[in-house]
């Protein structure tokens, strides 16, 4: 009965695996974070894991707030990421319902092309022309353009795939009591579509509220991101040795999201997985 | 989590007997009820802020565009035999490759062993997913900050391994020419495996119960039960993990910006970070080059994943 043995080790080991392993891979770089974060500029020149002598994690917290300009990064950051959702969801699967129930071969080629973009790389340096030729460099409305046009192809592939599964009788109905086609894709498919909407959402928010290399082609400089404004600090901090502000600046990055994951993992990990494995 | 999953489990067989799309519809029909114009936003959108920087790419990488001068000439292929000539090129594509392969690998392993290992529906288990998670969530400019300072010579892990070694061990693990590239894909894989981990758990979750009974009343191990039943049926999980870790690590920055800036002596300079530095230089022209270099790379391996994905639609 050595099967059975096995699997009564494992069983007891399991917990001791997965206590270790998230402590020394998620908890060290974690605590790394917040003790330095807490130190002064001396203490924190070799960032360790040992607790800073006296704490003056707020003092630091309100630095980088100034220095790191945050209300006006975080708004920033509001701003691009509202507009942006919302549109690709809107444009993506309105376009997604049609490419799915009519199967044309034109609608075909369109459906190739519009998923292209979840391979194809965005073109980051012609876009910067293309924009200062629309009057748009450097604006807000440009940036939100460029992220619609790179993950539009995400909603379009996620949608469609999923509009695949629901019966075309359930629009029938509303059509023959006489609904008009935006009438029957807002009252009838839209809703149905919630689990491959809240995957794309979720994955899009991630994509777009942590992207830096996008924002720093499109609006380096002139508009305040969150993540603009790390790549700021930490570039003049790494050569002046300020991890403290670094991380302090990284504690108030994440804290939002990590309270949002805390308060809502159950709807985030359902959401992530319900549209993705199907 | 559970809720979801659960629900998954069941429509799952519901949705397969659904009607074949566009089967029945006649032309008509089609036109009156799902009107083309609902597809025109969205492509618009496409068409201006995704295709025509696209065919921009492929003007723009024959002139001699640069910040230093206002007028743009056409100077051929000048570009490329310049940045082929010097080596640039190749290094590029190279390590670029290198880079996605070896993300590709790691963060489906870590997210493989991960799913595994946190299987079962308990307290532990369910606090260590989203433990798992916070990485994914956290912007990668701060994840590459966080090893940077870990990863010093002086750093803290030098410091735990000098600890169990009894000796002081001070190894720049970034500052390698040859191994950096490993341990910044390393890192890449740190930050997502999490979300590898959601998507092959719930791959796990949608073997039906009754199969893995008949195996265990066949008397199957548990691992025999784990290779001939389980890894299967995971073959959706797997292309999904493996199509996104490819592709969101040829299109990298952010870690490779934040550990080792393309250093040491431009190891691990994939071609987004020479895209980036070519541009801060004002030399935008070869900065099109590059991206048309990365466009074409990527779009000559594409055909093989789009294919697979297209092929997962239609069993679908």
């Amino acid at each position: 009965m050595k099967r059975v043995s096995d699997a009564r080790l494992w069983t007891r080991l399991q917990p001791v695996v997965t206590t270790g392993l998230v402590l020394g891979l998620i908890g060290i770089p974690l605590w790394l974070v917040v003790v330095t974060a807490g130190k002064s500029q001396g203490e924190a020149l070799d960032p360790d894991l040992s607790l800073p002598s006296h704490w003056q994690l707020f003092d630091n917290l309100r630095e980088v707030w100034i220095d790191g300009k945050v209300p006006a990064a975080f708004f920033g950051s509001l701003l691009i990421v509202v507009p942006t959702v919302a549109g690709v969801l809107a444009f993506g699967s309105m376009a997604a319902w049609v490419l799915a129930r009519r199967a044309t071969r034109l609608n075909a080629a369109l459906y190739a092309l519009g998923i292209s973009g979840i391979v194809l790389p965005p073109a980051v340096v012609t876009v910067v022309l293309l924009l200062r030729q629309l009057g748009l460099a450097g604006s807000a409305i440009g940036m939100i353009g460029v992220y619609m046009g790179i993950y539009l192809s995400t909603v379009i592939f996620f949608v469609t795939g999923f509009v695949r599964t629901i019966p075309v009788s359930l629009e029938e109905a509303a059509q023959i009591d006489g609904a008009s086609p935006f009438t029957v894709f807002r009252r009838i498919v839209l809703p149905l579509l919630r689990p491959a909407l809240a995957t794309a959402t979720i994955l899009i928010c991630l994509y777009v509220w942590n992207d830096v290399f996008y924002a720093f082609f499109v609006v380096g400089g002139r508009l305040d991101t969150l993540p603009l404004n790390l790549f700021r600090v930490a570039s003049a901090g790494l050569y002046l040795n300020n991890w403290h502000l670094i991380f302090a600046y990284v504690v108030l990055m994440s804290l939002p999201l990590i309270v949002v994951l805390a308060v809502a993992q159950r709807k985030i990990i359902s959401g992530i997985t319900s549209g993705a494995v199907k | 989590m559970s809720t979801a999953e659960r629900t998954l489990v069941v429509e799952r067989p519901a949705t397969r007997p659904a009607p074949r799309p566009g089967a029945r519809p006649t032309s008509t029909y089609g036109k009156r009820t799902h009107p083309m114009w609902f597809l025109a936003p969205a492509f618009a959108i496409l068409l201006v802020f995704f295709f025509l920087p696209t065919l921009f790419n492929f003007v723009y990488a024959f002139t001699d565009w640069s910040g230093f001068k206002s007028s743009i000439k056409p100077v051929g292929p000048d570009n490329f035999t310049q940045l082929a000539s010097d080596g640039t090129l190749l290094r590029a594509v190279r390590i670029t490759l290198v880079y996605a392969v070896l993300v590709a690998v790691f963060q489906n392993l870590f997210g493989f062993g991960l799913a595994v290992l946190l299987e079962r529906d308990n307290r532990l288990n369910r606090i260590a997913r989203i433990c798992f998670l916070v990485p994914v969530l956290m912007s990668a400019l701060a994840v590459g900050y966080v090893f940077q300072a870990l990863l010093k010579p002086q750093g803290s892990l030098n410091e735990l391994i000098g600890a169990v070694l009894g000796r002081t061990f001070d190894y720049a693990w970034l500052g390698d020419t040859t191994w950096s590239i490993v341990v910044v894909a390393l890192i890449h894989a740190w930050k997502w495996m999490g979300l590898s981990m959601l998507i092959y758990l719930a791959g796990l979750k949608t073997v039906p119960e009754d199969i893995l009974e008949a195996a265990r009343i066949d008397g199957a191990s548990r691992l025999r039960t784990f290779w001939a039943v389980k890894s299967p049926l995971l073959a959706p999980a797997i292309t999904f993990n493996v199509a996104t870790a490819l592709l969101g690590s040829m299109n990298g920055f952010d870690v490779v910006q934040a550990t080792t800036g393309g250093g040491p002596a431009r190891t691990t300079e994939i071609l987004n970070i020479f895209i980036y530095r070519t541009f801060g230089q004002g030399l935008f022209a070869q900065a099109t080059a590059m991206s048309l270099v990365l466009f074409l790379l990527v779009a000559f391996l594409a055909f093989p994943v789009i294919r697979t994905l297209r092929k997962r639609e239609e069993i679908l």
